[in-house]
């Protein structure tokens, strides 16, 4: 059915057709709407067998979900930025103890200094933790995924978490086709644990492994991963069955063929390009994009073989490795050594820095002539930060640099007042 | 419950055993089937207090819910000792996830049972102090506040065992641990700090909050039985002696959680709604250098030259306890 | 289910894991001696007997005090309980009311018939001589193991001492009566009114194998006081004796008695009951020093017994005695002072002790006597092959308990040698001292008060003073035994096993240690009870 609604609701209406058993959260924008928009429906009965649990903390919201799946209920959880870095330790755990929850991360930066809108700092921070990361180029996309991911946390027994850019994807009213009850129920069977706690059959789960077999409970994980690779696009095959639409594969390509340009990104932003791509194509530029939707995984098998007859692969990121460069560039290079072509770094979009036809148009003029610096920071304000940087190579300040920032650019500070 | 009128009999409800009552009206130690949710062939130290006290806790609460019990713990001693790969001592479900979220796992177990309309399952979390009075009080204190139906337990053995004998903030007045050294003007840990959380769950109103120690039995297995009789979020606070991290000898367990009890440093009491509801009454007082004298955290308080002034303040901590919770009857 | 490699575990799996290996030292189970076992001269089993007492098994309970002693009624009377004593109860609280419930049980089974079945025979033969507490009990135990047992009595009633000297109040016959029958009821032959004269004749006359013999101390000692003849001077064995046979006893007006032993105050208080004027104890020494037990006195003043202490008596005149003022010396003996005083008598009775008469004895060849005492070695044997002697006739405490101890001593030996063994004692295991205990474990209980006849009632006849318990209170009092150094299964050792590593055999059949998982922390050690676990250092 399609329906013109914000994306959270989207998302909402989504993980109730999914028919979740436990949901817990706790409230951080641009989250909000997707658990306010569940708590509502659970509270009025239209989805019924579920609990909602408002939970303390975000540290809580996993731990709880950790509980809760362990205990065989399909689980459910939200959150973003400072939520998801509170919750860390739990999310490496959950990851541990192969526990199918997904979580929704409505991405958003990091402080300091707070910051709350767009871009992938917070989800890429958990990069390692061993769950499986989806990104969502669109509402639909959004939506589509959190049902493929149940589908694939349950079968691998792994957690899942569907990333969306906040306030982009997340506030944004957009039409959308919603599926129906069967059609969900077609795709997603009642959540069978692998293993669960129940005293007709006793388990310790979570045990202490020691070196003389942790390594192996970590090539496992990774193993596990790998599978999901394969299991993916069987997946999305299957939605696409039913749903009749295309969701959820590992990656998306765009005009990228024939092109001497790729370039490469995650989440909302493959829209813009994908527009700049179709302009710069009509004037004749041989240039195509690859949004990444399987982050973790990574698929680099897929990289790989779309961008091996470029000339320059260009990663532009939402994201940024402080003092090492692009984070999914990094990965990007895994895919592409032995491979003879430039590849660009792009941080772009930081803190919802807005991402600019003109300048993408600009930028990727320049790597179609191999002009761009190694790492190039989009519509970086040089003046200010040339100023602070020159001030600091005379007075060695102390103090935090946004502060300075603030003041180099002319908004009064709280010491300052 | 019905209760049968027991004949003197030496050792009255003091032993663990009493072998001239019903079967019925026996505790649950003494039981040949008991359950030994906590099995041998776990590493704990010997006389390790906290390893009793979990199998004290668990065995009742298994004969409580007819074995439909899950477990969830937080790292620590307990965690470590019990569970290291390749072996397990519980007998029952049981999962370990984080040092500081053991409540709020529970609270997701509770919410599957729930769902899954197997209310008869129920829940117990566990963790030492430092778990559950310092990292993982939010999860706690959260879990209480929702009323979440579990039933959490402290096994307090005043520090941070596992890592090496921390303080934590159950960590009493002028003990030494291996982060409050015994040197300086305030040896040992200072006075004025720390918290007894039995209290603040008092202040959460729950239905139900006991404190228990491993020396008396009857007092716990009650306590728990009567915890697992309520629906809501439930707490329950054990002394468990470490031999390791107060330096005492391994056979002095059980003398030393009587101790701190008969001296009015520990409290025993229970609560319901906020509301104290039971208190055990002290039944030898003894002065509080008894129960220091054994333990080597408090050495430096006895030796040659006794710190007098230390001691007392350590007395005054035991008669405010006496008057707080009306330990010594109606002459308190 | 499809478990998660390493993680996740299965139950059960950590037995694998055995901690015993940890251990440097390891608790064993023992059995310490209770101290009141080690002081009761007959030798009973007391913690054992209470521990089934206190399950209200009591004819097992009785049953446990027959294999040492067969008088539990007499003795839950007349004995004169020093395991109470001993009782480490009586740092707690009080002693354990031992002797009531010893008494509840003897009475319990006068009540129901409970007997006892003779050993299988072996055809050897054993002579008795004397049928006091000594003799009876060697027969009774003689019979238990099969022989033919003849008890030769000069009396006409059996009982010896019992009967002829500790009052009805005290002793009543009918109990007497009923736990001499169940001897005879055995099969011991008891022939009353047959005094030995010649032991190596009747020996020989009756081809008996061996021979104990324990004839008592019959005769009351005598002390030469110049006497005007205006008073009585009599004898306090002969004259409970006559009580006994009921014969018109002269204790009428103001009684003296001379002496501080409890023999004393048999006559003084029979005295108040036969209707005497006054009842005065004389004793050369103080109150503290007096040999008669400590409520045998109490009761003597409640009933108006009065006492003089430190003072003799130097003459016996007409209607008086003169008596001597004593002193103690530095040393704590008493001295005359020479300061005297005229009190007004009727009657004088002397009860100084009694001495033997061995008569029978002479020409027993290897025997040996000496200050009227029969010499044997430990073992109660005499120098005389064949023969043993045991009672008040042998150098030990005279009363009715060693007596019977004595019996069963010698029965058992005489057994062995009969059968061409020497017997072997076991050694004798540690003694459960007070410090060996946990009293944290036992519920505070004051002792329960037997009840007491009311004086007024008691000085009007021959009643017995001390009441019994009724259940309640003899299951009460048995319950307050703390099984000092054995285990009684409270089962604290198997529940305060931080490993599990008690396990538990069930009822009656107490615990073992799992050595497998038990790290030898010692909590068991230290909570157990009664001091029932050993601390062994393993061998490393
Ligand atoms: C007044 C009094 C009160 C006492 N009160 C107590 C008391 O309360 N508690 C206690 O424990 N003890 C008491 N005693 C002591 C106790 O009675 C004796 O120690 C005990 O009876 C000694 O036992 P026996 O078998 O050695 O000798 P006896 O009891 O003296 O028995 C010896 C028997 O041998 C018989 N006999 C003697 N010569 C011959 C012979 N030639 N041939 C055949 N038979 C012979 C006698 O007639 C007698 O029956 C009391 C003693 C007296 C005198
Ligand atoms: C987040 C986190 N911080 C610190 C630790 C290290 N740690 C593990 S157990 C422990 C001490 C446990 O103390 P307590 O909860 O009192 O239990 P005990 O060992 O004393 O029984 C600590 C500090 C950890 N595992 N996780
Ligand atoms: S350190 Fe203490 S709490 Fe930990 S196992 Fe040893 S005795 Fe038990
Ligand atoms: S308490 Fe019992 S076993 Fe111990 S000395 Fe007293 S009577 Fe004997
Ligand atoms: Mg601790």
């Amino acid at each position: 059915m399609l329906k013109q609604i914000e994306g959270s609701h989207a998302v909402a209406e989504a993980v109730s057709l999914c028919r979740p058993e436990v949901i817990c959260a706790y409230p951080i924008s641009p989250q909000t709407h997707i658990v306010e928009a569940l708590g509502e429906m659970v509270k009025s009965g239209e989805l019924d067998r579920c609990e909602f649990i408002n939970v303390e903390s975000e540290f809580a919201a996993m731990s709880v979900a950790i509980g809760a799946s362990a205990a065989g209920a399909r689980t459910y959880t939200a959150t973003a930025s400072q939520g998801l870095l509170f919750m860390a330790e739990a999310v490496y755990n959950a990851a541990g103890l192969g526990l199918p929850i997904v979580m929704t991360d409505a991405n958003r930066a990091i402080g300091a200094p707070i910051n709350i809108w767009n871009d992938h700092s917070d989800a890429l921070s958990m990069r390692d933790s061993g769950w499986i990361q989806l990104f969502a180029e669109t509402n639909q996309e959004a939506l589509d995924l959190h049902i493929l991911a149940f589908r694939l946390a349950e079968e691998l027994s792994l957690p899942v978490m569907v990333c969306m850019d906040g306030f982009i994807l997340t506030h944004a009213y957009e039409r959308v086709d919603m599926p129906t009850q069967q059609q969900v129920d077609r795709f997603l069977p009642p959540y069978e644990p692998r293993q669960v706690l129940d005293p007709r059959e006793p388990v310790s789960i979570g045990a202490m492994v020691g070196p003389e077999a942790f390594s192996e409970v970590r090539y496992l994980a990774h193993a596990k991963q790998l599978q999901a690779l394969e299991r993916i696009p069987v997946l999305a095959g299957e939605f696409s069955t039913i749903f009749g639409r295309e969701s959820g594969r590992l990656v998306h390509r765009y005009r990228t063929e024939d092109a001497e340009t790729v370039v490469i990104a995650m989440g909302s932003v493959m829209g813009t390009i994908k527009d700049v791509v179709d302009e710069m194509r009509a004037s004749g530029v041989s240039i195509g994009a690859l949004g990444i939707c399987s982050y973790r995984p990574a698929p680099l098998a897929v990289i790989r073989e779309t961008v091996k007859g470029a000339r320059r692969v260009v990663v532009l990121e939402k994201s940024l490795a402080v003092g090492l460069g692009g984070i999914l560039a990094t990965d990007v290079r895994m895919a592409l050594s032995g491979l003879h072509l430039h590849g660009y770094t792009v941080i772009a979009g930081l803190g919802g820095r807005p991402i600019l036809k003109s300048s993408l148009h600009a930028l990727f003029e320049r790597a179609g002539r191999d002009e761009l610096e190694h790492v190039t920071f989009l519509d970086l304000n040089w003046d200010v930060v040339n100023r602070v940087l020159e001030r600091e190579r005379t007075t060695r300040r102390s103090g935090s640099i946004a502060e300075n920032v603030l003041r180099d650019v002319g908004v009064p500070t709280a010491s300052g007042v | 419950m019905e209760t049968q009128i027991i004949k003197f009999y030496q050792t009255g409800s003091f032993a663990v055993g009493n072998r001239l009552l019903d079967e019925s009206q026996r505790s649950v130690q003494a039981n040949m089937r008991r359950s030994n949710s906590l099995n041998s062939g776990h590493r704990a130290c010997q006389g390790c207090g906290e390893a009793l006290g979990a199998r004290y806790a668990i065995d009742a609460a298994m004969q409580a819910t007819s074995n439909q019990l899950i477990a969830v713990n937080a790292t620590g001693c307990l965690e470590v000792f019990s569970t290291p790969y390749p072996e397990t001592s519980w007998q029952l479900p049981w999962i370990h996830s984080l040092f500081g979220n053991a409540a709020a796992v529970a609270t997701g177990v509770a919410a599957a049972m729930r769902v899954k309309g197997r209310q008869d399952v129920r829940v117990i979390a566990q963790g030492g102090d430092g778990g559950t009075t310092d990292i993982g009080f939010g999860c706690l204190s959260g879990m209480f506040e929702r009323n979440d139906d579990v039933l959490y337990i402290c096994y307090d053995n005043e520090g941070y065992m596992n890592t090496g004998v921390q303080r934590s903030s159950a960590t009493p007045p002028a003990a030494r641990t291996s982060t409050t050294a015994a040197i300086g003007e305030e040896p040992g840990n200072g006075f004025g700090q720390g918290k007894f959380v039995p209290a603040i769950a008092m202040a959460h109103e729950i239905p139900y909050v006991a404190t228990a120690s491993v020396a008396y039995l009857r007092d716990l297995e009650a306590k728990v039985h009567r915890a697992m009789s309520l629906r809501g979020a439930r707490y329950l606070h054990i002394f468990v002696p470490c031999p390791l991290g107060w330096g005492a000898a391994s056979e002095d367990t059980i003398r030393l959680a009587r101790l701190v009890v008969e001296t009015g440093l520990f409290p025993l009491f229970e609560a319901e709604h906020g509301e104290v509801t039971g208190r055990y009454q002290i039944r030898h007082r003894v002065p509080v250098e008894e129960y220091l004298r054994l333990q080597k955290r408090y050495s430096h308080l006895l030796g040659k030259r006794p710190a007098v002034a230390t001691i007392a303040r350590i007395q005054a901590m035991a008669e405010r306890n006496i008057r707080r919770y009306g330990l010594l009857g109606e002459e308190a | 289910m499809d478990k998660l490699f390493a993680i996740t575990l299965d139950v059960g799996s950590s037995l694998a894991n055995k901690t015993g290996t940890w251990r440097t030292y390891r608790p064993v189970y023992v059995d310490r001696l209770p101290p009141c076992n080690n002081q009761c001269p007959a030798g009973e089993n007391i913690q054992a007997w209470l521990y089934l007492a206190e399950e209200g098994r009591y004819e097992d309970a009785w049953r446990k005090i027959m294999e040492e002693n067969p008088f539990p009624a007499i003795m839950g009377r007349v004995c004169y309980h020093t395991c109470e004593s001993a009782c480490n109860r009586g740092a707690l609280d009080e002693a354990v009311g031992i002797n009531g419930v010893e008494r509840f049980l003897g009475d319990q089974a006068i009540k129901h018939e409970w007997r006892i079945e003779p050993g299988s025979p072996t055809g050897r033969r054993v002579l008795v001589v004397g049928a006091g507490p000594a003799g009876l009990s060697c027969a009774y135990h003689l019979a238990r193991l099969g022989h033919a047992v003849t008890v030769l009595e000069g009396a006409d009633k059996a009982g010896g001492m019992v009967r002829y000297s500790i009052p009805k109040y005290r002793m009543p016959r009918e109990k007497l009566n009923q736990e001499i029958k169940r001897i005879a009821d055995m099969g011991v032959e008891i022939r009353l009114s047959s005094p030995v004269s010649d032991l190596a004749a009747e020996m020989k006359k009756g081809r008996y194998d061996a021979a104990f013999v324990a004839v008592g101390a019959q005769l009351g000692r005598h002390l030469p006081l110049p006497s005007s003849g205006g008073v009585a001077v009599l004898d306090a064995v002969q004259i409970l004796r006559d009580l006994e046979h009921e014969e018109a006893v002269p204790l009428r007006g103001r009684v003296i008695v001379y002496g501080g032993g409890n023999t004393a105050f048999d006559v003084a208080r029979s005295a108040v009951r036969l209707g005497a004027l006054e009842s005065l104890v004389v004793y050369r020494r103080t109150r503290e020093k007096m040999p008669a037990h400590r409520s045998e006195i109490r009761e003597a003043l409640e009933e108006g017994v009065t006492l003089r202490c430190l003072s003799t008596i130097t003459e016996v005149g007409t209607g008086a005695v003169t008596i001597e003022r004593m002193e103690l010396d530095a040393k704590g003996r008493s001295q005359p002072t020479g300061e005297r005083e005229m009190i007004p008598a009727t009657t004088v009775v002397l009860a100084l002790g009694q001495d033997t008469d061995l008569g029978l004895l002479t020409g027993v060849p290897g025997l040996r006597v000496e200050n009227g005492l029969v010499q044997v070695d430990r073992n109660l044997a005499t120098g005389a092959t064949g023969i043993w002697a045991g009672g008040d006739i042998v150098p030990a405490d005279r009363n009715a308990t060693v007596a019977i101890g004595h019996g069963k001593k010698a029965a058992r030996q005489i057994d062995a040698w009969l059968r061409g063994e020497v017997l072997r004692r076991p050694a004798k295991p540690e003694l459960a001292s007070a410090d060996m205990m946990n009293t944290w474990y036992y519920s505070d209980a004051p002792r329960a008060i037997r009840p007491i006849l009311e004086a007024v009632r008691r000085t009007s006849g021959f009643a017995e003073v001390v009441g019994d318990y009724d259940e309640g209170t003899a299951l009460y009092e048995a319950r307050r035994c703390m099984s000092c150094g054995n285990c009684f299964e409270c089962d604290n050792c198997y529940g305060v096993c931080p490993d599990n590593a008690v396990i538990k055999l069930g009822p009656g059949e107490r615990f073992e240690f799992n050595y497998d998982y038990c790290k030898g922390c010692g909590v068991c050690i230290s909570e157990c009870p009664c001091g029932a676990i050993r601390r062994v250092p393993e061998a490393i």
